[in-house]
């Protein structure tokens, strides 16, 4: 085979979370493309995490949606021209419109959006529309830290930039594993702490991965983080720490707040006892604190996703005003966001009560964008926040939704509830890459194929308010197209086409630049009038900038608020008195654990873009619970058994993860898995819809659960070249292998029962079988042209089983002889021991057994030196605390056992 | 001055016997070999090739004429021993010929039975053992012609075969409900029927013969349940009978075959009986690995040393119709017993190996025999096959790589 010809290098932008890293992306001529990170973006210089490393790995049309679709009365879709679908759309929000008003209909859109997709939309739904009912799915992430950033600067301003990480003593880590969430960034920090001695603090109820490079962790009890920071900035006042100058030049409130934070916590000790935490630890922290001036606080989900978020964001923001540490180098608060384009959606106002160009629902500016768009209809009051428009879905008051690029069925709270409203809709159009979701299997009406990744042209902008472009390196296949063209195309058939000229998304971003900076003059953060003039050709080769950019402005400011210009009325930050926090319900007899939600290191959101890349799948393949060992001995849940977590909303089978850096009464489960990828992992299912007074954002992180064992008698694997339906009498999880799918899978059946299960999974076809009923073992495979194209392994102990990562391998074999026909149903190659184990380092595919090679024969003694021998987390690094953790567990763990 | 070695029988077993005994005691005795059939001793496992055209009458041959010639033995052939004299020690030839002997062997095989059917006596009626037999069903082995073989052992199975590759429609018919119920499991017996199938043989099973039709010639066979099946040529492979006439003459003590002890001996001084004709411990063997350790330990005894047999794992390893086939010691699995099975339809493999008590007890193998040794010498051993009970079933190379030879 001739070697693929690379396409030109493109430079563009990654696509999973908020750090904006550039990637340079060739098209290999097959449908994917080499990607490696972009040495020239500020963002990132060159480094990439295991996500974006495995984005060519992603780029197959396995599952699109390459064609407009229209459900039929049978549940099934058929093809229809782009033409009928959007003219089906239009129709469909004109008559609603018509019959029930503009707030009968919503959109409910996605930080994966680029900024002119964003843009249309929120312009055709508040302007043209007339309702606010536009909301994003920023709302689950982001919105505590919109609403805490508004309250205290009055506008939406991070005011650090990722320098500061470098330049910083003391990073403070709240609510954030940032060495899985945002690895590149996370380095950063590690490389600071390595070459600049600056302290790392974790402040999390989880001693996540995070926590190998900190130099102190603190197990905050869940919902506390406000009395932490209430206590320290009590402590900074005690302790004359307070930049009173500042305070008293740029800021108002300081008094109020400070009252508070003494009542709700008076000293270090008070602090201890409330989150839970050793006094030493208190006082250190407050200590550290105190005295380096240089600290970057960095706050991210367990922040932001909680009923107290907003009062979470400003008890730090509050500490950050009173010692004026605040747009300086190595000083500052910094919301780390966690999707792509997350701040891109809020600089458009794509936030249901946010109008446009961070400006709000405030008469003048409401009078303002009416002016600038010519929308006599503009939307003048906020609409539904996402749990509401939910809500408000349900109870038939909307009746026409939108949702675009984002998996509402699966990420909402009470995400089984939500599935059901969706049902109910009269119409619901779904925008999508992918043919098959939660949110379309709950009966879309109108599927419209959008443009993925790759395949399409924007900006974005990351934590750091840089403005990056996204550029399309692939052809778009089928009859895919970009979202703003799809809105737009939709507006003109609802008679805006006046409004809705757009021929390229460079003339959507001259609109929206320009209205940044419409009757601006310095009054309204976002400001990028600079760029209002761009051509087409300065669009196309716009470098990475920040903003602000005014019109005049060469490049943006990197920081803002070091000297106050704070965007309140009379410029100066308000200091916000934090209520006393408390979780919004409370664990009863029958519920009395609380269920955590969040990530895991190689997984993005509903994973239909990481699921396919077989790599990513190796890191944790199955859904899981972790828990507190005495909680799991307490109510008999067994490391790798199966668990029921059942809450008030619904309930989750999924894998048990005995874990002691759980704390007691605690469980954590991820949000990745859904009803495409698993039997029993709709997570979002469990969660309580509690939401903060302030942000709308949903407590996803506190819901109270109950959890019980279940044993099942048989558990195995079933690895198929095509897709396969299970029957509900199964347990399953499932992940991409490159060559079909791999199942992990488990039920309740006697043995004598397996053989026939299998022909019921793998067909009435002649099966290679391997039987061991004493022991409780059974294998069949079925061959065909000398290639696997199915096997099924079940065992009554998970222990015998055999390494699936082998055989994962055999699904890629071009051709079985006799021997590995045979090897195939012993699970391994003659003579042969053993595999890799599970995966550690996703970017170069190193496993767990040969990092411990490493250690224990291979001379090797710390992460370099394995970096050195295996290359394992020389890359994205995400994986350096894993492989630290193991050097110590090196000497423990005997080579011959087999890995967990 | 040699003794007088006498062997009744020129088989499989005979010709081993007079090989080993030149070994390991050379002129020691003067042997004198007496067979029934008038050539050279030959390889009965070889009259199915033999039948199919496949290889010459000659290439059947255990030991070329000019090592017979060369050897101190004596061999006549196409001469039936008539009687023995146990108390003056000599054997009695048709003909008259006596020979004197000082140690007596019988070897003289056994013979096909003749189903007692009415016109089982008809011309194209034959049973299959003797080069004779395969001489008379490839007379009749004409491409297109039609053959019934009664019996579904290894013997029907193999004639059956060669008729078929000599191009004749040959329907293979079987009492009991699989192939080869002695040596195979019900699971490897169907596999066999599946191949043998596939190679073009129809095969009836439960099938029980009523009588051959026809007047002066076979012209087929009628079953009980009253189908008439069309044949040209019946073959009656229903099984052997050890060959003991002479050694009831003799007042030896007889069972199925002749009562043998752990020395070969039979119940008469100086007389000892190896292969198919003898019974030890109550088992009469049907198979030549047998014969061939009965062969090699009475040499040894007579030359001398001190050993015994102490019976022979039932163990088969062959290959039927050009597949292979292994079957030992408890293969089809009992109270106490933990059977493990592997199957792969697609390659026509198939295992199945039996443990009891953390040993091997069994193993049945089809289609792919390359670990049969391995097995048999676990089981002979009784090695513990705990710690390689996980791999066991899938051969050497996974269970016990380390033993493997390079």
């Amino acid at each position: 085979m001739n070697a693929p010809t690379l396409g030109p290098a493109v430079r563009t932008t990654c696509p999973y979370c908020g750090v904006g890293c550039g990637v340079i992306a060739r098209a290999d001529g097959f449908g994917g493309a080499r990607v490696e990170g972009d040495p020239e973006h500020p963002a990132n210089k060159g480094r990439l995490c295991s996500k974006g490393s495995a984005l060519g790995e992603t780029l197959s049309l396995d599952g699109r949606l390459l064609h407009p679709m229209r459900r039929d009365m049978g549940g099934g879709y058929t093809q229809i021209s782009w033409d009928e679908a959007l003219g089906r759309v239009a129709e469909g929000f004109r008559a609603t419109i018509a019959r029930h008003g503009p707030d009968a209909v919503a959109f409910y859109v996605s930080g994966q959006l680029l900024t002119e997709d964003y843009y249309v939309a929120n312009k055709l739904m508040k302007g043209f529309i007339g309702s606010g009912n536009i909301d994003t799915n920023s709302r689950l992430c982001m919105a505590s830290s919109v609403a805490g950033h508004r309250r205290a600067f009055g506008s939406d301003t991070v005011p650090g930039c990722y320098e500061d990480l470098d330049e910083a003593d003391l990073l403070v880590l709240v609510g954030s594993n940032a060495a899985w969430c945002h690895p590149v960034l996370f380095q950063r920090m590690v490389k600071n702490r390595r070459e600049r001695g600056a302290r790392i603090v974790l402040i999390d109820p989880r001693r996540t991965a995070t926590a190998e490079d900190a130099d102190l962790v603190l197990p905050v009890a869940p919902g506390t983080d406000s009395v932490l920071f209430a206590g320290l900035l009590a402590s900074l006042s005690a302790s004359n720490r307070i930049d009173r100058r500042f305070v008293a030049d740029h800021t108002v409130g300081f008094a109020e707040a400070l009252a508070r934070s003494r009542h709700i916590a008076p000293d270090a000790d008070a602090v201890a006892r409330r989150c839970e935490l050793p006094l030493a630890d208190v006082e250190r922290f407050f200590a550290w604190f105190a005295t380096t001036e240089r600290v970057v606080s960095l706050y991210s989900q367990g922040v932001n996703q909680s009923a107290q978020g907003t009062d979470k964001v400003n008890a730090i923001l509050n500490c950050h005003l009173a010692t004026g540490r605040i747009g300086k180098p190595g000083a500052g608060p910094f919301s780390l966001t966690g999707q792509p384009n997350a701040m891109g959606g809020r600089e458009v106002g794509g936030l249901a009560n946010q109008l446009a160009a961070h400006m709000g629902f405030e008469p003048e500016s409401v009078d303002r964008v009416r002016r600038f768009w010519n929308a006599p209809q503009l939307a003048d009051a906020p609409g539904l926040k996402s749990v509401e428009l939910f809500d408000a879905v349900a109870s038939g008051r909307i009746k026409a939704l939108w949702v675009m690029a984002t998996n509402p069925a699966v990420s909402l709270p009470r995400a089984d509830a939500v599935r059901q409203a969706l049902s109910s809709l009269d119409l619901l159009v779904v925008s999508e890459v992918m043919a098959s979701t939660d949110t379309i299997a709950s009966g879309a009406d109108i599927l419209l194929p959008g443009a993925a990744w790759g395949e399409k042209d924007g900006t974005v902008t990351n934590s750091e308010r840089r403005i990056s472009r996204q550029r399309a390196f692939l052809t778009p296949p089928g009859e895919v197209r970009p979202d703003w063209w799809i809105v737009t195309e939709v507006a003109r058939r609802m008679g805006f086409g006046a409004a809705f000229g757009y021929g390229t998304p460079a003339e959507v971003f001259r609109e929206h630049a320009a209205l940044s900076a419409f009757e601006n003059d310095g009054s309204r953060d976002f400001d990028i009038g600079a760029l209002a003039g761009a051509s087409d050709d300065e669009y196309a080769g716009l470098l990475p900038v920040q903003w602000p950019l005014p019109a005049g402005c060469a490049q943006g400011a990197a920081r803002l608020f070091a000297h106050g210009g704070f965007y309140t009325p009379d410029r100066r930050a308000e200091f916000v008195a934090v209520d006393n926090p408390e979780l919004s319900a409370k664990p009863s007899s029958a519920y009395p654990l609380r269920l955590n939600t969040g990530r895991v290191r190689d997984h993005w959101h509903t994973m239909s873009r990481t699921g396919k890349a077989p790599r990513l799948c190796q890191h944790i393949e199955a859904p899981f619970v972790s828990i507190n060992p005495d909680d799991a001995a307490r109510l008999s849940v067994e490391d790798g058994g199966f668990a029921r977590v059942t809450t008030l909303h619904g309930s989750a089978v999924l894998s048990v993860a005995v874990s002691d850096g759980q704390r007691p009464g605690e469980i954590f489960a991820p949000i990745h898995w859904n009803g495409e990828t698993a039997s029993h992992a709709r997570v979002g299912a469990l969660v309580h819809s509690a939401v903060d007074p302030h942000s709308g954002q949903p407590e996803l992180k506190a819901t109270p659960a109950a959890i019980v064992p279940i044993g099942y008698r048989a558990r195995g694997f079933l690895l198929s070249r095509r897709a396969l339906a299970l029957p509900s009498s199964i347990w399953w999880s499932r992940v991409a292998l490159g060559e079909g799918w791999g199942f992990r899978i488990a039920f309740d059946a006697e043995e004598t029962e397996w053989p026939a299960i299998a022909r019921r999974l793998l067909g009435e076809t002649e099966l290679a079988e391997f039987e061991d009923g004493a022991t409780g073992r059974y294998r069949a495979a079925v061959v065909a042209q000398d290639r696997l194209q199915s096997c099924l392994f079940i065992a009554r102990d998970e222990r015998s089983l055999p390494r699936w990562d082998w055989l994962k391998a055999q699904m890629a074999t071009l051709r079985l002889g006799d021997e590995a026909r045979r090897a195939l149903l012993a699970g391994r190659a003659p003579g042969v021991s053993s595999d890799d184990g599970p995966n550690v380092c996703a970017c170069f595919g190193v496993g767990r057994r040969r990092i411990l090679e490493a250690y224990a024969r291979g001379g090797a003694t710390c992460a370099e030196d394995i970096g050195r021998l295996t290359k394992a987390g020389t890359n994205c690094g995400s994986c350096l605390p894993e492989i630290r953790r193991l050097a110590a567990g090196a000497v423990k763990e005997r080579l011959d056992e087999p890995a967990a | 001055m040699s003794e007088p070695l006498v062997i009744i029988g020129n088989g499989m077993a005979a010709t081993r016997l007079v090989d080993e005994i030149a070994g390991r005691a050379p002129g020691r005795y003067a042997v004198t070999v007496v067979g029934e059939e008038p050539s050279l001793a030959y390889n009965r496992v070889l009259l199915s090739p033999l039948l199919a055209g496949e290889i010459s009458a000659d290439a059947l041959e255990l030991k070329p004429l000019d090592w017979w010639q060369s050897s101190t033995a004596e061999l006549v052939t196409g001469c039936r021993a008539v009687e023995i004299d146990v108390r003056a020690k000599a054997v009695w030839l048709r003909g008259g010929r006596k020979l004197s002997y000082s140690k007596l062997v019988l070897a003289m095989g056994s013979e096909a039975i003749r189903l007692p059917l009415p016109g089982a006596d008809l011309s194209g009626v034959v049973t299959f053992r003797t080069k004779e037999d395969a001489a008379e069903m490839m007379e009749a082995a004409k491409p297109g012609r039609r053959a019934v073989v009664i019996g579904g052992g290894l013997l029907g199975l193999e004639a059956a075969s060669g008729l078929n590759r000599a191009g004749m429609k040959v329907t293979l018919v079987h009492l009991m409900d699989r192939l080869m119920e002695r040596q195979l499991d019900p699971a490897a017996a169907d596999m066999l029927k599946g191949a043998v199938e596939a190679a073009g043989i129809d095969v009836l099973l439960n099938a029980e013969s009523a009588a051959i039709q026809g007047r002066r010639k076979a012209m087929g066979l009628r079953l009980k349940d009253g189908n008439l099946i069309d044949a040209d040529l019946v073959v009656m492979a229903a099984g052997v009978r050890p060959n003991v006439r002479l050694a009831r003459g003799a007042n030896l003590d007889v069972e199925r075959g002749i009562v043998v002890d752990d020395t070969l001996a039979t119940s008469a001084p100086d007389v000892f009986a190896i292969g198919e004709c003898a019974e030890h411990r109550g088992i009469a063997y049907g198979l030549v690995e047998p014969a061939y350790e009965q062969a090699r330990v009475l040499a040894a005894r007579l030359a001398g040393e001190d050993v015994r047999y102490d019976g022979s794992l039932l163990a088969t390893n062959l290959k039927v119709s050009g597949l292979g086939v292994f079957s030992a010691g408890e293969f089809l699995g009992g109270p106490d017993t933990e059977s493990i099975v592997l199957r792969d339809p697609d390659r026509g493999a198939y295992r199945k190996v039996v443990v009891k008590g953390g040993r091997l007890a069994g193993a049945v193998l089809f289609g792919d025999t390359a670990d049969a040794l391995w097995y048999l010498d676990l089981i002979r051993h009784g090695t513990s096959v705990v710690a390689l009970r996980e791999d066991l079933v899938f051969g050497r190379a996974f269970a016990q790589p380390e033993t493997q030879a390079a």
